[in-house]
């Protein structure tokens, strides 16, 4: 099993810790994970992203063009990486503020407006875990329990009581990924 | 003690594995995209555990002449930086090889030349491996190819540079200091209480005085010690050399690529083995000594090679010097900080080279 995944955004919306949970929760499930950032200027505003690789086997080039899953959360990312999704695969995107929504028929979407209900939530900074819920309910390669084991990891101890707001973002986003 | 696993940054494994390793000293200045190896000593501040000193120095010059006093001292001392600050302390550096010093520099490699930019880059290979300062020496250097590596080779380069009393180069990138990955950390290394004999550690009386140099005025005296580099280099050739093979035993088409390059061509080998070509790799973990040999024997029974680095085409010379005109070699590689991609390989591999 090997499961290429680009996270794409603005800066500040948690696209890297999206991906770093993701990653590590991949390392407590015993599998190989690689988190290759776009470093740079990005970081100080405008979009970032990330590729994922999280796999069974040893992981091989970090740096690829093609993802199974593409997990899109604005405009730019979604004209930027539309095209990069293998034939089959699957593109994810939070609605909010997307005027051009996704086009192509070789691919399934979904959406999951995680901005919208984590507003909802009165938690705007569990945007993240929603999406991240939703990307599990849909491919879930990564059991409920070794998520939760990687939050505790990527989080500072000081942030732990903010691990069952986060769990419950994790099952809201699993509950409204839609099928479009 | 078992070791730990942990999902880290390739620079941070640096940082934490010289902690392991038992440095003495870490002197750095900070620049993209390697920051985060001073970043992360500071906040672990081993001063208070293992008694290691970081320093952020007033410049890179700086850093590397600390580096220079503390390795004469006998102490496992390192540094680190991205190419526009590793060549500032190229001075430093060739110094200390006049010297015969042993430390750890590591290079964190973005694109040149000038400040270029902040992305990843293989761009100082040239001067990484034949001598980035002036006179005739030669570094040790290691090229990393995973977070892994990049903890592992932190005390196999002080070993090393203590083995032959000669500074090691890390040569690293902007993509494997920035990933992260799974990495097992070695148990923590007791600091070393003993010094080597040769240190200038003050006279005691049963001794004659140790001098740290690299002046000699007596041009016969200056030839005998290149005489004893040399053979100290050969020595090295002949017994460090480090590679590694991925499906080279039925290749027709061999790449040989380093670091984040190698990883690259990894996928292209899968890639191009489903489209039923036989490709393989050989993957330079040296690069001096360089595993001229191998790939000499390599060239006997493949069709050609490609050389693949994110440079204009530097390793391709010492590619082209094992194979000795044996079969084509080729250069392909992206450059200003974009990485090649594993499709890319395959493209050219396809289109320039079996098609062309």
């Amino acid at each position: 099993m090997t499961e290429e995944i680009i996270i794409a955004g603005f800066g500040g919306q948690g696209v890297l810790s999206m991906g770093k949970i993701m990653a590590y929760s991949g390392v407590m499930q015993d599998m190989e994970v690689s988190w290759m950032p776009s470093y740079g200027p990005e970081m100080r505003g405008g979009t970032a992203n990330v590729i994922v690789i999280i796999s069974s086997e040893r992981i091989s080039s970090p740096i690829i063009r093609n993802f199974d899953t593409a997990i899109i959360l604005n405009q730019q990312s979604l004209d930027k990486f539309e095209g990069s999704v293998k034939s089959g695969g699957i593109l994810i995107y939070d609605g909010n503020g997307i005027t051009r929504h996704p086009e192509r028929k070789d691919i399934t979407i979904y959406r999951v407006d995680a901005a919208e209900e984590a507003g909802r939530m009165s938690s705007p900074k569990t945007f993240n875990m929603i999406v991240l819920g939703g990307f599990l309910k849909i491919k879930p390669i990564i059991k409920m329990e070794n998520v939760i084991k990687g939050l505790k990891k990527s989080l500072p101890e000081r942030y732990h009581n903010l691990i069952p707001v986060n769990e419950k973002a994790l099952e809201r986003g699993m509950e409204i990924i839609r099928k479009v | 003690m078992e070791k730990e696993l942990r999902l880290m940054k390739g620079n941070e494994a640096i940082a934490e594995a010289a902690i392991r390793a038992g440095a003495d000293g870490y002197f750095g200045y900070p620049i993209t995209p390697q920051s985060e190896i001073l970043e992360y000593l500071m906040e672990a501040n081993p001063s208070r555990t293992t008694g290691m000193v970081v320093l952020q120095a007033e410049s890179e010059i700086a850093a590397i002449n600390m580096v220079y006093g503390g390795a004469a001292c006998g102490k496992k001392v390192m540094t680190s930086s991205s190419s526009p600050g590793i060549s500032l302390k190229q001075e430093g550096i060739t110094y200390i090889a006049g010297a015969e010093l042993p430390c750890l520099i590591v290079n964190v490699v973005r694109g040149g030349p000038g400040l270029g930019t902040i992305q990843p880059a293989q761009s100082d290979y040239f001067q990484a491996t034949k001598g980035g300062g002036h006179g005739d020496y030669h570094l040790i250097v290691l090229a990393p190819a995973s977070v892994q590596e990049m903890a592992d080779f932190v005390d196999l380069s002080f070993e090393l540079a203590f083995k032959y009393r000669n500074p090691v180069m890390i040569l690293s990138d902007g993509a494997i200091g920035q990933m992260m990955e799974k990495v097992w950390l070695a148990p923590q290394k007791e600091r070393s209480k003993t010094y080597p004999e040769w240190a200038t550690t003050g006279k005691p009386p049963e001794r004659e005085r140790n001098i740290i140099t690299s002046l000699d005025l007596d041009p016969y005296a200056q030839e005998q010690f290149n005489k004893k580099l040399v053979a100290k280099y050969n020595e090295i050739r002949e017994k460090e050399v480090r590679y590694e093979e991925f499906q080279c035993d039925d290749a027709e088409y061999l790449f040989v690529a380093y670091g984040t390059s190698a990883r690259v061509c990894q996928k292209s080998v899968q890639l191009a083995r489903a489209q039923g070509i036989k490709a393989g790799l050989l993957r330079p973990i040296t690069l001096f000594p360089y595993p001229s040999v191998r790939i000499g024997s390599l060239a006997e029974k493949v069709r050609i090679i490609l050389s693949v680095e994110m440079s204009a085409g530097q390793m391709v010379e010492d590619v082209m010097l094992s194979v000795n005109g044996k079969v084509p070699v080729f250069h392909f590689g992206r450059m200003g900080g974009i990485v090649t991609t594993p499709d890319e390989v395959v493209d050219y591999l396809k289109s320039k080279i079996i098609g062309g």
